[in-house]
């Protein structure tokens, strides 16, 4: 919402604070000041021009000569960029030596070869609203004035010097979103009264019956209906001053009747239409919730579908002319031969409208006022009487009687307030009288309670208030509380720090993922944050099931599925990486995927993975990163069960099981996979389900005493089938060595000649120790023919002799 | 007597001539060994006569002494000097880095998580967290935001293909998991909330379809807005320092009231907008079954991402989640 200091003047007759000071009041009221800027300022040597000729720049196709008259009936050329204008038309134009609001200082140039003797300015240039598309056309909207052609621009549009803010104004401010209610709260801010200047004037008087019906079929939708017939219209220009300050508040001016409505929104809050009383049958105006297939064309000129949703305005056909609070229909337009209008003034059901501008996907400066509440009292007659005043100043406006109908309005019992908790929630210490002069500096109505209840207890209640009609979002004690920490202002209560009852600290899950986190750092990976959406593809690329849970309104179409495993996306940023050149990746993630769930649950089954990829390594480079996360974490029983998985290199890849449970996948992305990804070298990848590994049992370790006594250490090499593991026979290994076991150490492994096809060789290193005593010769040599004899026993392992 | 004087001067030069550790043996065998002329004297020194055999004896001595030191001390100067040999040989250029150690790196979200996780948890609170795919009654309707509510527009919603239409989505705010908490702890109750939301912004400079927020939650017996005021400023000292000031300012949020906003100072004196508070509202807490008659409490959130960005001043906010080694691995 944008306000102008001279318009907040006519509020508050008293205010002459500096700018500055008005703009932090303003902020520190819940109004935030977007920007201030001073406006109008004096655009010496900006005259008025008028187009005597168009002609094509001879070496330029986006610049246009132009020949205006300035004044003095000589053709002035100058080189301009728009293509707008016509001729005749008349605009502002920057002489030579002029400097715009902007510090633009305007210069003869030449262009091309073509002399610039000066700028054709749009309103934006002139400091004028935004509008920088195109010329300003002066003459737009009053080809009939006579213009004074070499005139200040200043004085023919009698700019004056203002200060303009745009405020951000929260749901919660109906009132606000008008002139008048920004005043309100500034004067009670500012200590400084507030009036209606239009309540002064007298107001007009009816001089005929209005003639047509007003009806409210459903009053859950129209809690009230105001409207009165104005005869005697000429349509035709607003009055200058009133076009500048809708321009300055972003409005484009139209025409007196438009523009008087909209003029009437931004300074009363009070959203009206205006109707072409010729184009309204039957001489009624009805309102109702749409019909399911009803469709109307509305002022923007789109045919939009209707629902039971929506609430219409009808006529004496039952035929839509409007949409509720949203937009007037095309039918009843008002149009340069209209001399007879109807001026509405309804309130609307904020929900009611609020689920139609979504409905409709159609949002409108009068919906925007209507969805938080627009006042209900006494405000609406007043916006129609200013409307009809606002008309006497272009015209001889004849006003009809007033036709009121009610339906259901919002509830103004007065609402009970207790001192004591409001001061208990604002932290405050507020006396009933304080509380109640805050409340009412910003028209809330406001009276002690008896302080006994109807049964001779002591009431807990100090005062009631009745909210006023423009305060729609009002209607508890909180509410209230809020208005006043506002008007107190939220920078005097007194800051305090809770002394909560807990020792703060993380949870064993979260330890544990930071920890994990630790680990990764120190062994050089990086950690990678990507977006956890997906492309159509994707999954099916990374050789995946394609079960992604899809977005329903995604931006774009590689963001329109939620990731179900962390690989994709770190195969995209792999690629990335080694399309920039960048080698020896290794990297880790740690964030949520999104299953589909099983049954009936609704939300997904969401799960938090851990990936780890390095590129140009080998899967056993990632088996050695998981056995030192999982011996760091003391992850119990932490297994590997080779075997195909999709995605991953089929020989290079297994199921990694964690207390029993399959917890994740190690090995290397399959190269097919790779390949589609555009990533040319091998990437070893680690896939855990780390959060439901964090939920279990983790970390637990336990005391074993050092051993006092030597150790023995011996060698075993073993020719080793390729169907056997590594890992079952370091299980044999351990049974048969158990408590002397000490250590067991893969030192070799290789597949060379002498060895049979798939057959390997592997080579432990053993150390043996007893904590009782030294191991004789013996003792060990017994030792070792036990594990000897139980790997060759449990599987396809031979000794090698 | 022995013909002895020029002994010590003949193994000074001939230990001086050694120039191996080798060498000096062969000298201290030719000088003190079982075959040299002072083993030789001291033979001999029983034949003397009682009166010279004392003076001899410790003739002799005194030049084995000498030759001992001597030799000695050409040893500890040819073992420094086999030392500095092999310590040349030996010598490296330090600053040829062949091997650099690479430690990875925390990406810049989680280390801003961390940090304000610790001043939180310093403060007595703990760490919550919730799914980001969310239900609309956790994500707006326990939240005092109905669904004709205008404020859901704002949220800017990404929706997901379950339920009825947009009864699931991804949360547009760590909000959501005040609810979850509440819904499954009794107060009092100390939390912070970090954590990915979602908008439907498209990605530019500025703004990210998925970012991350940290919400904080009191409820307790008496909790005041003063109480959240000072909770504010003194998470603001602790983690942007002394210097920095905070206020609040009055605006809107269905889930609290008094809602604020809050900014901290900056070194130029102006004010940056930094995230939104309020006391939680009373249809909040009941939505809970959490009675506002004798709890009250106050709830905060701000965008992590924007911290970082403002922290590091990144001039493309998307550095966040491209995930360029070369960006990672500059924090």
């Amino acid at each position: 919402m944008k306000v102008l200091l001279s318009w907040l003047k006519e509020f508050i007759p008293d205010l002459d604070h500096d700018p500055e000071e008005i703009g932090k009041r303003l902020s520190a009221l819940g109004l935030a000041v977007e920007s201030m800027e001073v406006v109008g300022k004096e655009l010496s040597g900006v005259i008025v021009g008028k187009v005597l000729d168009l002609r094509p720049h001879p070496n330029a196709e986006r610049i246009q000569l132009v020949d205006v008259d300035l004044g003095d009936g000589e053709a002035t050329q100058i080189c301009c960029g728009a293509f707008n204008m016509q001729v005749g038309d008349v605009i502002p134009v920057a002489t030579v030596g002029s400097i715009l609001p902007d510090g633009m200082e305007i210069a003869q140039r030449k262009l091309r070869g073509e002399v610039s003797n000066g700028m054709c300015c749009s309103a934006s240039e002139i400091g004028l609203g935004d509008d920088s598309d195109g010329i300003m056309i002066l003459s737009g909207n009053d080809p009939e004035r006579e213009w004074d052609i070499g005139g200040s621009v200043s004085d023919t549009l009698g700019l004056e010097s203002d200060v303009l803010w745009d405020l951000e104004v929260n749901a919660n401010r109906p009132d606000a979103m008008s002139v008048s209610g920004v005043a309100r709260d500034l004067a009670a801010s500012l200590g400084l009264p507030f009036r209606f200047p239009m309540d002064r004037s007298e107001n007009p008087k009816s001089t005929f019956e209005a003639g047509i019906q007003i009806d409210i079929e459903d009053p859950t939708l129209c809690g009230r209906f105001l409207a009165c017939i104005v005869k005697g219209i000429t349509v035709g220009p607003s009055p200058q001053w009133l076009q500048n300050r809708l321009i300055h508040l972003g409005m484009r001016p139209i025409n007196n009747v438009v523009d008087i409505s909209n003029y009437v929104m931004l300074e009363l809050g009070q959203p009206n239409h205006t109707y072409d009383l010729d184009e309204i049958k039957g001489s009624r105006l009805g309102t109702r919730r749409a019909k399911a297939g009803e469709s109307i064309l509305t002022l923007d000129d789109v045919e939009r579908n209707l629902s039971e949703i929506d609430g219409v305005i009808v006529d004496g056909d039952d035929n839509p002319v409007g949409i509720a609070g949203i937009m007037g229909g095309a039918s009843s337009e008002i149009s340069e031969s209209t001399t007879e209008i109807i001026i509405e003034v309804a309130w609307w059901d904020p929900p009611s409208i609020s689920r139609s501008v979504k409905n409709l996907n159609l949002m409108s400066e009068a919906s925007m006022r209507f969805r938080r509440g627009a006042d209900y009292g006494i405000n609406m007659e007043r916006s129609l009487n200013r409307a009809v005043q606002l008309l006497s100043e272009t015209c001889e406006p004849e006003v009809s009687e007033l036709m009121q109908v009610d339906g259901n309005l919002p509830d103004t019992s007065p609402v009970l307030v207790s001192t004591e908790r409001v001061n208990g929630l604002l932290g405050t210490s507020l006396t009933n009288e304080e509380m109640m002069d805050l409340l009412q500096s910003i028209g809330f109505e406001c009276q002690e309670v008896i302080p006994e209840g109807e049964d001779g207890s002591p009431s807990r209640d100090d005062f009631q208030v009745i909210v006023p009609s423009w305060r729609w979002d009002t209607q508890t004690e909180t509410d209230l509380a809020e208005e006043i920490a506002r008007t107190f202002g939220y920078e005097r209560i007194e800051t305090t720090i809770p002394r909560g009852p807990f020792t703060g600290q993380l949870s064993r899950f979260q330890k544990g993922r930071r920890t994990i986190r630790e680990i990764l750092i120190g062994a050089g990976c990086d950690e990678t944050m990507p977006m956890p959406f997906l492309a159509p593809g994707d999954l099916q690329n990374a050789g995946l099931s394609n079960n992604a849970i899809s977005i329903s309104n995604p931006l774009v179409q590689e963001e329109s599925l939620l990731r179900t495993s962390l690989m994709p996306g770190q195969l995209k940023i792999i690629s990335y990486n080694q399309s920039h050149r960048i080698k020896n990746l290794k990297f880790f993630e740690i964030g949520h995927v999104y299953l589909p769930s099983e049954g009936e649950q609704l939300l997904p089954d969401e799960r938090e993975y851990l990936s780890i990829s390095i590129t140009g390594g080998d899967a056993t480079e990632i088996v050695a990163l998981l056995d030192l996360i999982s011996s760091t974490m003391a992850f119990p029983n932490m297994q590997l069960n080779q075997q195909e998985i999709g995605g991953l290199h089929p020989a290079r890849s297994a199921q990694v099981f964690v207390a029993g449970q399959n917890r994740g996948v190690v090995g290397e992305v399959d190269p097919r996979v790779l390949k589609n990804y555009g990533i040319d070298d091998s990437v070893a990848w680690l896939e855990l389900d780390l959060g439901s590994i964090l939920m279990g049992s983790f970390g637990k370790k336990k005391y074993k005493s050092v051993s006092k006594y030597p150790s023995s250490d011996i060698d075993l090499a073993f020719a080793v089938p390729a169907d056997t593991s590594s890992a079952s026979i370091e299980g044999c290994i351990r049974k048969a060595g158990g408590p002397y076991l000490q250590d067991i150490e893969l030192f070799d492994s290789y597949k060379a000649g002498g060895v049979n096809e798939g057959v390997r060789s592997l080579a432990y290193s053993l150390r043996f120790q007893s904590s009782e005593g030294t191991l004789t010769d013996n003792e060990v040599s017994k030792l070792r023919t036990a594990c000897i004899s139980e790997v060759e026993k449990k599987t396809n392992a031979k000794l090698r002799e | 007597m022995f013909d002895l004087e020029n002994l010590s001067n003949e193994a000074e030069e001939a230990s001086n001539a050694a120039s191996t550790l080798e060498d000096l043996t062969q000298v201290q065998a030719q000088f003190l060994g079982k075959k040299s002329k002072l083993v030789e004297a001291k033979k001999v020194l029983g034949n003397l006569p009682a009166e010279d055999r004392a003076n001899a004896g410790k003739e002799i001595n005194e030049i084995k002494g000498q030759i001992e030191q001597l030799i000695s001390d050409r040893k500890s100067a040819l073992q420094e000097s086999e030392w500095i040999n092999k310590f040349n040989k030996e010598r490296m250029d330090l600053t040829e880095r062949l091997r650099p150690i690479d430690r990875g790196h925390l990406h810049l979200i989680t280390q801003a998580r961390d940090e304000l996780e610790d001043v939180f948890i310093g403060m007595g609170y703990s760490v919550a967290e919730g799914p980001e795919v969310e239900t609309a009654w956790y994500n707006f309707e326990a939240l005092n935001i109905p669904d004709w509510h205008p404020a859901r527009g704002n949220f800017d919603t990404i929706f997901v293909d379950l339920g009825e239409p947009e009864e699931v989505m991804l949360r547009s705010h760590t909000s959501p998991v005040q609810i979850r908490t509440m819904e499954s702890q009794e107060p009092p109750i100390y939390i912070v909330a970090p954590g990915r939301t979602f908008r439907t912004d498209s990605a530019d400079a500025t703004h990210l379809p998925a970012f991350n927020q940290i919400e904080g939650l009191v409820i307790d017996k008496g909790i005041t807005m003063g109480d959240l005021a000072g909770t504010i400023d003194s998470f603001v000292h602790a983690f942007f320092g002394e210097e920095v000031k905070s206020r609040l300012r009055p605006s809107y949020f269905p889930f609290t009231e008094p809602s604020a906003e809050f900014d901290i100072s900056r070194s130029d004196g102006s004010w940056l907008e930094l995230g939104g508070c309020g006391m939680v509202h009373p249809n909040v807490l009941r939505n809970c079954n959490i009675d506002p008659e004798v709890w009250q409490g106050f709830a905060f959130g701000f965008g992590i991402d924007r911290l970082v960005s403002m922290r590091y001043q990144l001039d493309d906010i998307r550095e966040l989640v491209v995930n360029d080694a070369r960006f990672l691995r500059q924090f």
